[in-house]
């Protein structure tokens, strides 16, 4: 795990716009969650400056290769770059933030 | 049970062996009885370096070309395109395949712990790219080349198990016949213990450098419901790609044909019941240096040639130039046969390759050439490379196939010292079918050549003792009084008479 070493990598305007994308395949519990968790965050910490858009790879399974996709469900920061990705049902606030460089690791 | 019940005798019962997949490796297919376990996974596991990738890419592309059987390769390896490059100084195009829809490949990266997780997820990313890439084409084979490299990228290993055991039961039901790869682990077959979910089939590379000598080896650890192989097989990473050297046959279930091909030496065919060596059988000329043990090779390749028939002959003395050369010297012109593509030699230093890769060469080379006439010459120069256990093995395993092809052998023996000709043979002698012994012997201060028939199995043979003389019309038979002659002499020098014990 990279050890931060005390500012973050590179600051982030305030108005930076984000641009996410959350992979999913299907209605399943997990993505179903992951969304609302995504939803919450991003209206508490990115509210009006985000963009969600839900692929379901079972109705395009060819993006899969494209970003690289394996976990499911899985976040991924298209915009500001550089391109993060944070796997799971996005249950853990905390470290949703620090994947999304919106919280400096503690 | 009912009553009615037939009763089949126990070798006519059918074998209700798996369908199985066709590799189209040469000698792998023969081990496992006709390949991989069709529509299921097998493990291929070895260490770095040890061929796996090589046989798992040559099932695809056979696959592909042969059988027309699109493949899928997912691969997990860093350099994956470096890999087409790789593959391509085996003959392997892959750009073509992939082209024509005969192969489809996936180039699967897991960045090394930039991934943050949080929660729960699965791998359903990796199950939807693998069955989007099967569908595309219409895959009945899948290489997952190294799955292992997950555990690198990914922490949570309880849902990536979870995951894999959920992978290799979703593969049985894709209709695909799959390899995946592994590591070879410690005290493990693989690192992260993928044998715990492939259960049908697990096959083991090995790669050792003994005496600096380099073997590869394979060798089929389990393989669910099927007979097969248990042995360690050599195998080979060629220009031709991979082959496998079925080395000892099941049994000893050679044909034993009664037809008969002359020695090349009229006078020798008529010490051997008059009309020469059995079809298929395997020769043993022995004899101190200077003997004409390469002569009497030299003779039954040139009768084999001039009856059209293909020759090979194995050199581990000698050059072909050398030997052509020589041979001139008595009369003996090999040169057009070679040039008619009738004869081919393969000459190697011993100390070349370990035995198995010499083996394995041969092996290569015979199914190559398809001779029905083989001289080795000297075999025993082999023993150089490895003790006389081995030699005999391997030598087994040589005999063996030459007879299963059916092609009559003549292998040289160099022995040291006159008393040392029973005990050196005495080793791969019970595997020859006719054992002739040269001698020489210094009577009246003058060089005299003997030759004997010591063994000839499944005819009567001559048991005396007859000089000859190689002239510049080849190899000569005399009689007592040294003149060219058909009939037996009694020249028997008493120290050779003595060593063969008669």
């Amino acid at each position: 795990m990279p050890v931060f070493d005390g500012a973050p990598a590179r600051p982030i305007s305030v108005e930076q716009t984000y641009e996410l994308r959350l992979y999913v395949a299907g209605q399943t519990p997990k993505s179903v969650l992951a969304l609302a968790n995504l939803r919450q965050i991003c209206e508490q910490h990115l509210h009006g400056r985000y963009t969600i858009e839900v692929i379901d790879l079972i109705a395009t399974p060819q993006l899969a290769q494209g970003d690289q996709i394996l976990a499911l469900p899985t976040l991924v920061r298209r915009l500001p770059e550089p391109i993060k990705k944070i796997i799971g049902d996005l249950s853990n606030t905390e470290r949703v933030l620090v994947g999304l460089d919106l919280r400096v690791r503690a | 049970m009912s009553c009615h019940t037939r009763r089949v005798p126990l070798e006519l019962s059918p074998r209700r062996e798996l369908p199985k997949t066709l590799t189209g490796i040469r000698g792998f297919d023969e081990i496992t009885r006709g390949g991989l376990p069709k529509d299921r996974p097998t493990l291929v596991c070895g260490g770095p370096g040890s061929g796996k990738t090589l046989l798992a890419l040559t099932f695809l592309v056979n696959g592909a070309l042969q059988f027309d059987e699109p493949g899928v390769l997912l691969t997990f390896e860093e350099n994956a395109e470096e890999m087409a490059s790789d593959v391509a100084s085996l003959g392997f195009d892959l750009r073509t395949l992939i082209d024509k829809k005969q192969l489809a490949v996936d180039y699967v990266r897991v960045e090394r712990g930039e991934i943050e997780e949080t929660g729960e997820y699965d791998l359903e990313g990796l199950f939807v790219r693998l069955a989007f890439a099967i569908r595309s084409i219409g895959a009945k084979r899948v290489v997952l080349d190294t799955i292992e490299s997950l555990f690198a990228g990914l922490k949570n290993d309880a849902i990536l198990r979870s995951e894999l055991r959920r992978l290799f039961t979703w593969l049985k039901q894709q209709g695909v016949t799959a390899v995946i790869t592994g590591e070879r682990g410690d005290g493990l077959l693989t690192r992260q213990g993928l044998e715990e979910y492939i259960s049908d089939a697990v096959v083991l590379l090995d790669h050792r450098v003994y005496d600096q000598v380099s073997t590869r080896r394979l060798r089929v650890v389990k393989y669910r419901g099927s007979y097969h192989g248990t042995n360690e097989y050599p195998f080979l990473i060629n220009a031709d790609g991979i082959s496998v050297l079925p080395v000892s046959s099941m049994a000893l279930q050679h044909d034993a044909p009664l037809e008969r091909v002359s020695s090349g030496i009229d006078h020798l065919d008529t010490m051997l019941s008059g009309q020469g060596f059995y079809r298929g059988s395997t020769i043993l000329v022995s004899g101190t240096a200077g003997t004409g043990k390469t002569s009497l090779g030299v003779h039954f390749l040139d009768a084999a040639c001039r009856r059209g028939e293909r020759c090979l002959c194995f050199l581990f003395e000698e050059s072909p130039q050398q030997l052509l050369r020589n041979m001139r010297s008595i009369g003996i012109d090999l040169e057009p046969w070679v040039t008619a593509g009738l004869l081919q030699f393969h000459a190697d230093r011993p100390s070349r390759y370990g035995l198995e890769t010499h083996l394995a060469t041969m092996h290569t080379v015979v199914a190559d050439f398809k001779p029905t006439v083989t001289v080795i010459d000297p075999v025993t120069n082999l023993m150089t490379v490895g003790t006389s256990g081995d030699v005999q093995a391997m030598l087994t395993r040589i005999i063996d196939h030459l007879k299963t092809e059916n092609i009559t052998a003549m292998m040289a023996s160099l022995t040291p010292g006159h008393n040392a000709i029973e005990r050196i043979d005495s080793t791969i002698s019970s595997l020859m079918d006719t054992w002739i012994v040269l001698a020489n012997e210094a009577v009246g201060g003058r060089h005299r050549r003997g030759l004997y028939v010591l063994k000839s199995r499944g005819m009567a043979h001559s048991n005396e003792l007859h000089e000859f003389a190689l002239t510049d019309h080849g190899l000569r038979m005399l009689h007592r009084t040294g003149e060219p002659d058909g009939r037996s002499n009694q020249y028997i020098p008493e120290r050779v008479s003595r060593d063969a014990g008669v």
